[in-house]
């Protein structure tokens, strides 16, 4: 099958400057190195802590951030150095939705100056013709035409994210990236956009890529999921096996950690110490054995971390300190995904 | 149900009301709220924004937005006396004294430009009279025992120093240091990551049975209200719709709204891509007072809205619900 968008061992990093030079004197490794890839019409769902870098590599994909190093194909098409103004045109194809639309809909715009604003960016339409897509759009998402004459500050916050997500369609992109776009919201609106955002893929077969922190809400709208920790994907399944089977250390301590809405469920919590590691020079070997403390962490420095696939589609960071001895085993004889 | 004799009660909250003062007219946060905290039991009160859970938390410890905010009846009694007539003076002395207070974002929640050490032995110094010393070594006791490593060493931080859980860790320290009879906890992991959240909610469920203090805790998060409560209390709109134990709660939900909330929550059980169920409309605007049910204001439905207001009755020993024809299947 060929892939919609593919990301090939993807690095953003910041420079951090000091001293009275201000010259670099070290790096956010914000995404160290990420391959994946989104098929059409296929969710894939992206989780981790925060500072995981995340949202970062969301921007990196679509070209919002400038990555330092590896490739990004969209569609069979390089455009890891394309120019603005070579993106132009492609940015049609890929939008995104951000986490809090209050922020991200210009206050002094009407909602339809808002909608319409892409297709005269892109030059397309007769002044009629946008009057009726931007109708079209808003029926699509579920508010009243009579809404275009008004202000985004004027609606709820599901309104909003509704007239962020009419933006993001109104030029039928292929791949949507989500940033968070239901976690500012009400647990009743939260399960209506992430039903319209279900009923628009089917409908426009898109992709989206879905950061979120809540596994719950990726788990529900995803078709795979990949887990993050400190700009590494460590795990990468479709959501049934990331949840029925999680193999490494942190993607089931995340898991245990989600609080379940049944008092009955009487369960372990795997309580991680500390907080998420510092990206400005991180760990030289397992990120989250360090964090733990594992025995093997010495052992692990110097070791491709890698992802192996360890079953059918479901690919693993080979690390000693994350996998029981038995996957490491299994694991530590296959190659390296490519 | 359970036979366990019923534990003395720390706090009853009796048909409180609380209103704000705008330019569109008074508008009714808290609209006869009562409910009841039992001793070394947590209280969830659980609501989508604007429903008045913060409010009614506010009004106890009188953090009201002043002069907009104010009480307009019922009563707060908090080991036998009232609140709503404690005078500011007395207030200031049970505030962080025998009730302590954490809100959602520690950042700021404390000052940014002093250190922790200062922050944290104030309260000794004003609620205990200590020494300035004697103040600074409780501080540092009070930083063990809220599982902040090298507590000797923080205390010469400032809050930017700290990260997240460990800045709310430093707050609940505040909270506790008093040994208070009563914390209340105004979202206190929200802002906070899923496996963060999980130590600090470990750390206050520690600190409970080390304390035998009583806890209100407000949450929008049902996980977090099943695995923490012992009771909970589900507002929408001003009112209490429904208010149970924690495991009589979530088997059998009697009003449409509490039903809602629990459907609309996807679980790692729910079908992937499956439409989730949803609460048509949103919270009702405070400015749209209606005397009847409000939750049926939501759904459109006339006949309810405009009648008075349903009673709210006990629908089985300790399930108590606002019990609207519409809305609840006991009514009928």
């Amino acid at each position: 099958m060929s892939s919609l968008l593919t990301i090939d061992d993807l690095k953003v990093h910041f420079p951090v400057r000091g001293g009275i030079l201000m010259r670099q004197t070290a790096a956010v490794r914000a995404v160290d190195g990420v391959s994946l890839h989104i098929n059409p019409g296929e969710t894939l769902g992206l989780v981790g802590e925060s500072g995981c870098g995340k949202s970062t590599l969301g921007k990196a994909v679509v070209r919002l951030i400038r990555p330092t190093d590896g490739r990004i194909r969209f569609e069979n098409r390089e455009i890891t150095h394309l120019n603005q103004r070579q993106l132009r045109p492609l940015r049609r194809d890929f939008q995104m939705i951000f986490q809090d639309p209050a922020e991200s809909l210009d206050p002094r715009m009407s909602v339809r100056a808002i909608l319409e604003e892409p297709y005269v960016i892109h030059g397309i339409g007769s002044r009629d013709e946008r009057r009726k897509w931007v109708d079209e759009l808003l029926d699509r998402v579920g508010l009243q035409t009579s809404a275009a004459d008004r202000y985004s500050f004027e609606f709820s916050g599901g309104q909003r994210q509704r007239i962020g997500i009419a933006r993001a369609l109104a030029l039928r992109p292929k791949l949507i990236i989500c940033d968070e776009p239901v976690s500012a919201l009400d647990v009743s609106v939260q399960s209506q956009i992430l039903n319209l955002l279900v009923e628009l893929q089917r409908d426009f077969n898109l992709s989206y890529l879905f950061i979120a922190h809540d596994l719950s809400v990726v788990k529900h709208i995803s078709d795979r999921v990949a887990v993050m920790y400190l700009g590494k994907i460590v795990e990468l399944a479709t959501a049934e096996t990331i949840y029925r089977d999680p193999r490494h250390a942190y993607t089931k301590a995340l898991l245990s950690a989600i609080p379940t809405p049944d008092p009955a469920a009487g369960r372990e919590k795997i309580l991680l110490e500390g907080d998420v590691p510092s990206p400005i020079d991180p760990p030289a070997g397992s990120a989250f054995g360090h964090r733990v403390g594992h025995p093997l962490y010495e052992q692990s420095i110097g070791l491709d971390l890698s992802l192996r696939e360890i079953a059918p589609n479901h690919f693993v960071a080979a690390d000693p300190c994350c996998l029981t001895p038995q996957d490491y085993e299994k694991i530590s004889t296959v190659t390296p995904a490519a | 149900m359970s036979a366990t004799p019923s534990p003395e009660t720390i706090l009853e909250v009796d048909k409180l009301i609380t209103s704000f003062e705008t330019d569109g007219g008074l508008l009714r946060a808290v609209d006869q709220v009562s409910f009841t905290v039992p001793a070394r039991r947590t209280v969830g009160i659980v609501g989508e924004s604007g429903c008045g859970k913060s409010v009614t938390a506010m009004s106890i410890v009188r953090l009201l937005p002043q002069p907009a905010g104010k009480i307009l009846g019922g009563r707060i009694m908090f080991k036998g006396r009232d609140l709503t007539t404690a005078t500011e003076n007395e207030m200031h002395a049970i505030r962080g004294g025998d009730i302590g207070v954490i809100f959602q974002e520690p950042m700021a929640a404390l000052n940014p430009v002093h250190r922790i050490g200062r922050q944290v032995a104030e309260v000794f110094s004003l609620h205990k009279d200590m020494s300035k010393k004697d103040a600074w070594d409780a501080a540092i006791e009070m930083l063990a025992h809220v599982r902040i490593p090298a507590p000797e060493k923080r205390m010469m931080d400032y809050p930017h120093h700290l990260s997240g859980g460990m800045r709310q860790r430093v707050v609940i320290a505040i909270a506790l240091a008093c040994k208070p009879s009563l914390v209340i906890a105004d979202e206190p992991t929200t802002a906070l990551d899923v496996t963060v959240q999980a130590q600090i909610l470990d750390l206050m469920e520690r600190l409970q049975q080390e304390t035998g203090m009583s806890t209100i805790l407000i949450t929008h998060d049902l996980g977090v209200i099943a695995e923490s409560c012992d009771e909970v209390v589900v507002m929408y709109a001003g009112r209490v719709v429904e208010r149970a134990p924690v495991r009589e709660l979530f088997s059998n939900p009697l009003h449409a709204y509490t039903r809602g909330l629990l459907d609309s929550i996807p679980t790692l059980e729910t079908p992937s891509k499956s439409l989730l169920r949803t609460i048509p409309g949103m919270v009702a605007s405070l400015g749209q007072h209606v005397h009847g049910c409000r939750f049926c204001q939501r759904m459109g439905r006339r006949t309810t809205v405009t009648r008075e207001r349903p009673k709210f009755i006990e629908a089985a020993p300790g399930h108590w619900v606002e019990a609207c024809p519409e809305c609840t299947s006991v009514a009928r």
